[in-house]
Formats: C-alpha cells, sequence, structure tokens
C-alpha cells in the first residue's frame, strides 16, 4: 500500500534527533497523543539575523506514513526562513509520498508540528513574532 | 538459507502440509465425482472419501462421524452455530451469551440477531483474556438459549476454561457453541469432556486447505438442531445445503489425521521455539509486555507490546518477518484492537502491539533471526520514538498534557 519512496524514507530518515529544547533560538513542537497512536516532536532552530531555519530535528512514534511526512517535511524546511517555511502544507507530503486517503491525518500532523514549533519560538522570542497582518498573509 | 519473508503468522494462516496436498490431488481431477451422486461409482468415490474424512475430523475432537457438518470456512460455521441455533429455539428464548473477545464471526452474528430481537450479554474478560465460568453461571436466565465462548483466542492465544463453562452450561441447560478454530490440534480438546454441543473448526488453520471448515452440531444428550442459513439441495443433514468441496474436506481430513498422530510433540516442540523467541525479546528488550495468559496460552503464541514503538513502524522496519500487529494504523478503521482493549491494555501500548505464532515448520534458525532483527528493530524505532526519550528523562506520559487530535 506504500509507495517506494516513503519505503525508503522510513529505511533512512533524515534529521532524526534532538535540540537543546531550553535554548532562546530553539523552537519546540510536540502534537498528537500516544492513545491516537501518533506523537511527533519537532524542533527547529532559527538564526536571529535571517529568520532562517538553520538546523531541524525530529523524533516521530507513530506508523510508517507518519515517519516519512515528519522527514520529509524537515528536508523541506531545512534552510528556509520561517515565513518561507510556513508556507509548507500537507497536501506536498501527500502527493510527494502518494499517501493513501486513510494516511492523511498523518501529513497534517507533521504540518502541526510545525506550526506548533515556530509557535514555542515566538513564545520565547516575542520581538520576532511578525505583526498579526504578517502573519494572516 | 533462511527463507524470507520468516513466517510467524501461523494464527491468521497455514501453509498446506505436502502430504495434505498428495492426498488432495487426485479428487481434483480422476475422483471429481459430486459426493451427493447416489448413483455411480464417480459419485461413490467421492462420498466414501468425504466419509473417511468426516470420521477422521471426528476424532480428533471425540465426536461421532454424523456429527460433522462441512461449511465453507469457520466464519461459515460460527455464522450457522449461532444464527442456527438461536432462530431454532427462539420459542424457548432470546437471550444469548458471548464473550467482548469473540471472533467478529460470532459478534457480528450476534449484533445481526440483536436487529431480530435476540438479547445478548457480553461477558467482559480478565486482564489475560479469560471469560469466568462463574460470570456466564450469573448471566444466564430462564430466556438463555445459548452461550458461545471461543475454545483460544485469536489474538493474544488465551485458553479459555471450556470444560468449566460447559459444565455450567450443561446444569442450566443451555447450549454450549465453542469457537475452537485456533485451540484445534493445539490444545486438547474433547467434546464430550468439555460438555461442548456445537464447535467450529477450520482446515487452512491445520495446515489443510483454505475454503473448508465444519461445525460439530451434538446429536445426542442433547441432540442440537439449527435453521439452515443456506437453503437448496438438503445436504448435510438438511443444515447445511450446497455440493460438497470434495477435495478441500479430503485435505481437512487429512490434516486431521497428521495432527492426531503429531499433535502431542507437536505442542512440545511449537512452545519450545515460542518460548526461546520470548526470552531472547525480553531479555534484550527493556518495557515489553505480554499480552494474554503467562500459562494458560496456546502454545504458538505470542503477543507482545513494544513500548514507545508503534507497531505498524515496527512492521515496517522487519519487512522480511510476517506478523500481524493489534495497531490501529494496520487496519481499515484506525481503531486498536478491541480484544487488547478489552483485557485493560492501555491504548498507548496496544499501538505497540506485534502478534507472533510459530507453526510445523518454523525452526530454531527463523527464530535466531526473528529475534536479532526484533531488538534492532525496536532500538532503531526507538531512537526516533520522542515517547522513549521522554520516558528516559523520567517523564511519565500518561501524565503529559497531549494535544490529541484527528481520530
Amino acid at each position: 500500500m506504500y509507495s517506494k519512496k516513503l519505503m525508503d524514507i522510513c529505511e533512512n530518515p533524515s534529521n532524526v534527533g534532538t535540540l537543546d529544547k531550553d535554548s532562546p533560538d530553539v523552537g519546540t513542537g510536540m502534537v498528537g497523543s500516544p492513545e491516537c497512536g501518533d506523537v511527533m516532536k519537532l524542533q527547529i532552530m532559527i538564526d536571529r539575523a535571517t529568520r532562517v531555519i538553520k538546523d531541524v530535528k525530529f523524533k516521530t512514534f507513530g506508523c510508517g506514513s507518519a515517519i516519512a511526512s515528519t522527514s520529509l517535511m524537515t528536508d523541506w524546511v531545512k534552510g528556509k526562513s520561517i515565513e518561507d517555511a510556513l508556507k509548507f502544507t500537507n497536501a506536498e507530503v501527500v502527493k510527494e509520498l502518494e499517501l493513501p486517503a486513510i494516511k492523511i491525518h498523518c501529513s497534517i500532523l507533521a504540518e502541526d508540528a510545525l506550526r506548533a514549533a515556530v509557535e514555542d519560538y515566538y513564545k520565547k522570542n516575542p520581538d520576532m513574532r511578525p505583526a498579526v497582518s504578517a502573519l494572516g498573509g | 538459507m533462511l527463507k524470507k519473508p520468516v513466517y510467524l503468522d501461523y494464527h491468521a494462516t497455514t501453509p498446506v502440509d505436502p502430504e495434505v496436498m498428495r492426498t488432495m490431488l487426485p479428487y481434483f481431477t480422476e475422483n471429481f465425482g459430486n459426493a451427493a451422486s447416489k448413483s455411480h461409482e464417480y459419485g461413490w468415490t467421492a462420498e466414501a472419501a468425504v466419509e473417511r474424512a468426516r470420521g477422521m475430523i471426528a476424532r480428533l475432537i471425540g465426536a461421532t462421524d454424523k456429527e460433522i457438518i462441512f461449511t465453507s470456512g469457520a466464519t461459515e460455521s460460527d455464522n450457522l452455530a449461532v444464527t442456527g441455533a438461536a432462530r431454532m429455539y427462539r420459542e424457548k428464548g432470546n437471550h444469548i451469551i458471548t464473550s467482548a473477545i469473540e471472533h467478529k464471526a460470532v459478534l457480528d452474528s450476534c449484533h445481526a440477531l440483536e436487529r431480530e430481537g435476540f438479547e445478548i450479554t457480553y461477558l467482559g474478560v480478565d486482564k489475560y483474556g479469560q471469560v469466568s465460568p462463574e460470570d456466564v453461571k450469573k448471566a444466564i436466565t430462564q430466556r438463555t438459549i445459548l452461550a458461545s465462548i471461543m475454545a483460544a483466542n485469536n489474538e493474544i492465544g488465551t485458553i479459555n476454561p471450556v470444560a468449566a463453562i460447559g459444565r455450567v452450561c450443561k446444569e442450566a441447560g443451555v447450549i454450549f457453541h465453542t469457537d475452537a478454530v485456533q485451540g484445534v490440534g493445539k490444545m486438547p480438546i474433547d467434546v464430550e469432556k468439555m460438555g461442548i454441543d456445537l464447535l467450529s473448526l477450520s482446515a487452512h488453520k491445520i495446515y489443510g486447505p483454505k475454503g473448508v471448515g465444519a461445525l460439530y452440531v451434538r446429536r445426542k444428550n442433547p441432540r442440537v438442531r439449527l435453521v439452515p442459513i443456506i437453503h437448496g439441495g438438503g445436504h448435510e443433514r438438511g443444515m447445511r445445503s450446497g455440493t460438497l468441496n470434495v477435495p478441500g474436506i479430503v485435505g481437512f481430513g487429512k490434516a486431521c489425521e497428521i495432527l492426531q498422530r503429531v499433535m502431542t510433540e507437536e505442542i512440545r516442540r511449537m512452545q519450545h521455539l515460542r518460548d526461546m523467541l520470548w526470552d531472547g525479546i525480553r531479555t534484550q528488550l527493556e518495557d515489553v509486555y505480554l499480552n494474554g495468559h503467562p500459562d494458560e496460552r496456546l502454545p504458538n503464541s505470542l503477543n507482545v507490546s513494544f513500548a514507545y514503538v508503534e507497531g505498524e513502524s515496527l512492521m515496517m522496519g522487519m519487512k522480511d518477518i510476517a506478523v500481524s500487529s493489534g495497531s490501529a494504523c494496520t487496519s481499515a478503521s484506525l481503531e486498536p484492537s478491541y480484544v487488547l482493549k478489552a483485557i485493560g491494555v492501555d491504548e498507548d501500548l496496544a499501538h505497540t502491539s506485534i502478534r507472533f505464532s510459530v507453526g510445523r515448520f518454523t525452526d530454531e534458525e527463523e527464530i535466531r533471526y526473528v529475534v536479532k532483527k526484533v531488538v534492532d528493530t525496536v532500538n532503531k524505532l526507538r531512537e526516533l520514538s520522542p515517547l522513549y526519550e521522554m520516558a528516559k528523562q523520567g517523564i511519565d506520559i500518561k501524565n503529559v498534557q497531549w494535544t490529541g487530535h484527528h481520530h
């Protein structure tokens, strides 16, 4: 039921690991729940001057599509500015991994994890948060 | 050289034993007769073969030949037993007792009967998955006509106190059906000693072919009658019409004959391999939990929760091992196993469960390979698991405020 690409990513996911969650430059997002069978933890390290995601790490408890979705998303956002990274949507994952309909929620969770990580970073660094209008754009 | 994927899913199905296959072959070609053709040699040969098979099946469970009804498989046997008995004895009462962890073939038959006005009691099980005979006794009312309780569970392998439940039913005059699909060949079964009135069995779980099953229907003390669910030519004492699957039945019979010969030794062998698998896993991995009864369990069955590692990703990580999972992600409904839920396995652990089942053709080399593969894959996936990381940091994941989501 899975695409070869998805299987390959599961075999060798990228950006697995942990960043220092107490660092002011790191935003951490944790979404899902063990009861639902998926938990994703995503961490991004931001360069203050450029707003670029310098580093990104994740850990995922979940099925193959959840792991592959998070891995793919981390590849996508690494090196991008926060604003560009947030343009990422689950639809890209669905397309790229050819996710079956029943697994689409895994890709949504990856998107949620990214948003949660960015939000955590802004909480730590309120001065970095763009004006409301910019976010809405 | 190991044949891969290594097959450890004997609870799902088994390969046809080569001896069974050889016995079946002539009945596809030269002995192709219809067992219901009474007017010529082709029919007589087929009928004789069917009757021999019937005898072999009967002997394996302590029944007499005439008490065996052939079906298309255990799903049909369960449907016929539950639905057929309910409709036959409806005037006597409309109450049926079953358990929460029966196979869907029984549970869904019960649900259908509810729509016909029957009342069903779904008994809970203990943390090992056993139904208490005392609970059966307490559930029986004046209106109770049937109890359907499985001999052994297909997911966790737990064996029920069948004889004690049989006694309770007998005393109350309640017909006792047991789904013995997983039990046959892996535990002693005797319909007389265990007080069983109806018993479902399947060929493909015991190295016979798919597409054939049987229902034992008691003929005396009491004589059990059933309303058929398939109508037609009145085959099988009117209880199951349809031309008999002669090659399948011949194979089924042979499979039972072989079991009678090898069962004692095979049980010992499977148990050794199963224990070797479990010992290998639990001595090398922490936070692994056995689901099911520690002792009163099928000798080939091992259901394990590997905390912090989701079952489907674990199976993907060990693609060269054929097993099944209680994880939600492997089911169409995204619901974790109702059996694990019924025995009180926390949902987070239910997502991490894998069912291994060994069988006649499993060997030690395969088990050694599987142990190593499982240990390596679990370790690799735990490095990927945020839950494992939290557990290592001493955070109790039960106390975390999770965001929850779409399910």
